[in-house]
């Protein structure tokens, strides 16, 4: 920086990108972190497992739908201006977030209910495919060559923020929405759960306010007064193969491997602890929340490293460490969260009851369930279910079938504070990943068509190839159910394909000069 | 490096198409197995939404073996 007015310039232009990006990545997140209560509301009540995996559906339609969000507002970007084109993301997003808070729940409207949320969660999807490629190039085209890693890399950690104030608002109020914790969580199930949706509304209003005071990209600016802006992004983005060529490079040389790191590292990590581990809800989240906390200066940290030895290798050795170590790392959660070795406190067994389900495997048998509350030394709190599976047929009948599981783990002091640094080592690999890419992505584009080019791999890549992790890992642990573990495949071998074509085919090269 | 360019190349033309058919073998052996709608709409979209990406690899591939990735563009003035 040449001299201070220009260094605060520069700070006012990530201000005004990162909050309104931070709460578009609120909105988007909060459906994710309420998943499984989503389900009890908008879908019909079957087995917890469809439920989930339909609602992750719905989640999944928002992510796949962004790079479609992306070419839409890329090219809007690309003909009249960065400010106007995330201006209008912003609202977008807003509205539909605070339109899902309204939505009667499937037991008032029926089928309408969970087509509705769908159709939100789509707009959702649209809009944030609009948002970070221009929140991205907006920052980009201020900040100085030799700086643009370390100011782009403020944007890159908006996305994990925002998933942090996500779980952070659903927690608080979850706790208080009464002064007993059991029945706040009641309320909080039954209708407070709209509370987030409905709070963005408001952060929203700040951000408009924030961006419309904000001028447009410098570089837009003068390709505008020049007559340079492009009449056709989408054209000429993808329909020459010089371009396109570069985005085909982007997309299965660094965003593919980025995008299923990011989602493994805190989507997937959170969902493996609250449905494979069956810790407790708030537990697996304020696991994550401390990861996030500890982790989250590192984005900047590789992304001004990256000014300094280049974005490539920073970003693949990320990806060849989370490869590396994902199965290693998640059973540690499996280990650390087995009730093996843990003494029961005597006297404090408490029943909470049983009752009689049928069968999510076959519609004939049913399974009943006697759960107690089991205490240990150690602190730890588990339920144990007794199963026993009820055969309809009678020459089963006779049969005994029993299986003991655990659930809603509250885990001791010692154990939870076991996780943070594992949780924190993916949010790490998180980091590496995704610091540089920002600037990576911006030099790789001709001024012209930059949103448009950056914006499509960017959001398959994460949209997509990241956004369905928790869904196809999900999947493959019901398809191989003997392993907890193998729902890891999908990333490790998206993660390594990408770390052969980035190794292979990119340039370590920094391009000093992104005004062209 | 260019000749591993190359021969990549053409190991990811065949990727995308392998990809493509083992997806359809699990979402035709997962119908099977469980025919609910649920599981009928989950991957008919994976399968929807992977067919498009398999055909990126292909190009990708193809450019990569006609040694389009030989040398990177220094400036847009090459694009």
């Amino acid at each position: 920086m040449t001299n201070g007015s220009e260094s605060k310039k520069i700070w006012q232009v990530i201000a005004a990108s990162s909050v309104g990006t931070l709460i578009e990545w609120y909105d988007f997140y909060i459906f994710g972190s309420l998943a499984t209560v989503i389900a009890d509301q908008f879908f019909p009540k079957a087995n917890p497992t469809a439920a989930l995996l339909s609602t992750l559906a719905t989640f999944a339609a928002g992510f796949i739908v962004r790079p479609f969000g992306a070419l839409v507002f890329g090219r809007l970007g690309d003909l009249i201006g960065r400010k106007y084109t995330f201006l209008l993301t912003l609202v977008l997003m807003g509205g539909s977030t605070f339109a899902i808070g309204l939505v009667p729940g499937y037991a008032t409207i029926g089928f309408a209910a969970p087509l509705l949320v769908l159709l939100l969660r789509l707009l959702q999807g649209l809009a944030l495919g609009g948002e970070y490629g221009g929140a991205a190039t907006y920052v980009a085209e201020h900040a100085p060559a030799n700086r643009r890693g370390y100011f782009t890399s403020w944007i890159q950690t908006t996305a994990t923020l925002g998933l942090f104030l996500s779980l952070g608002v659903i927690l608080i109020t979850r706790h208080f929405l009464a002064p007993d914790l059991t029945t706040s969580i009641q309320r909080f199930n039954d209708w407070g759960w709209r509370i987030p949706f409905w709070a963005s509304i408001l952060l929203v209003v700040v951000s408009i306010y924030i961006r419309l005071r904000m001028n447009e990209s410098p570089l837009f600016e003068k390709l505008k007064s020049e007559g340079k802006v492009s009449v056709n992004p989408l054209k000429e983005s993808f329909g020459h193969k010089a371009n396109l060529k570069m985005v085909l490079l982007a997309l299965f040389g660094a965003t593919m491997g980025q995008g299923v790191v990011w989602y493994t590292g805190q989507f997937y990590a959170q969902s493996f602890l609250e449905n494979t581990c069956k810790v407790d809800f708030d537990q697996s989240r304020t696991i994550l929340i401390w990861g996030i906390l500890f982790a989250t200066p590192f984005f900047v940290v590789f992304g001004g490293w990256s000014d300094k030895i280049g974005r490539k290798w920073i970003m693949l050795i990320g990806m060849l460490l989370a490869i590396c170590t994902y199965q290693y790392i998640f059973k540690q959660f499996i280990n650390l969260t087995a009730p093996t070795g843990k003494t029961e406190l005597t006297g404090h067994r408490k029943d909470l009851g049983e009752k009689t389900i049928v069968s999510p495997n076959n519609k004939n048998d049913s399974l009943h369930r006697h759960r107690w509350q089991v205490h240990y030394t150690d602190g730890a709190v588990f339920e144990e279910v007794k199963v026993d599976t009820l055969f309809a047929d009678p020459a089963r009948a006779a049969i005994t079938k029993s299986a003991i599981v655990y659930e809603n783990k509250k885990l001791d002091t010692s154990t939870y504070r076991k996780l943070i640094p594992w949780i924190f080592i993916l949010i790490l690999y998180v980091t590496m990943v995704y610091g540089p890419i920002a600037a990576f992505l911006v030099e790789l584009f001709p001024t012209r068509i930059r949103y448009t080019s950056m914006s499509l791999p960017y959001h398959i890549g994460n949209g997509v190839f990241g956004g369905l992790t928790p869904f196809i890992a999900t999947l493959l642990t019901t398809i191989n159910v003997s392993d907890k573990l193998s729902g890891l495949w999908y990333p490790i071998i998206i993660g390594a394909v990408c770390l052969v074509i980035g190794a292979v085919y990119i340039s370590n090269r920094i391009d000093p000069n992104v005004n062209d | 490096m260019n000749q591993l360019k190359k021969g990549l190349g053409i190991i990811w033309m065949i990727l995308g198409p392998v990809t493509i058919y083992y997806l359809i073998k699990i979402a035709a052996e997962e119908i099977a197995k469980k025919p609910g709608i649920d599981t009928k709409i989950q991957w008919a979209v994976f399968v929807v939404i992977f067919i498009p990406i398999a055909i990126g690899i292909v190009i990708f591939g193809y450019y990569a073996f006609k040694g389009e990735y030989d040398r990177l563009p220094e400036s847009s003035k090459e694009i």
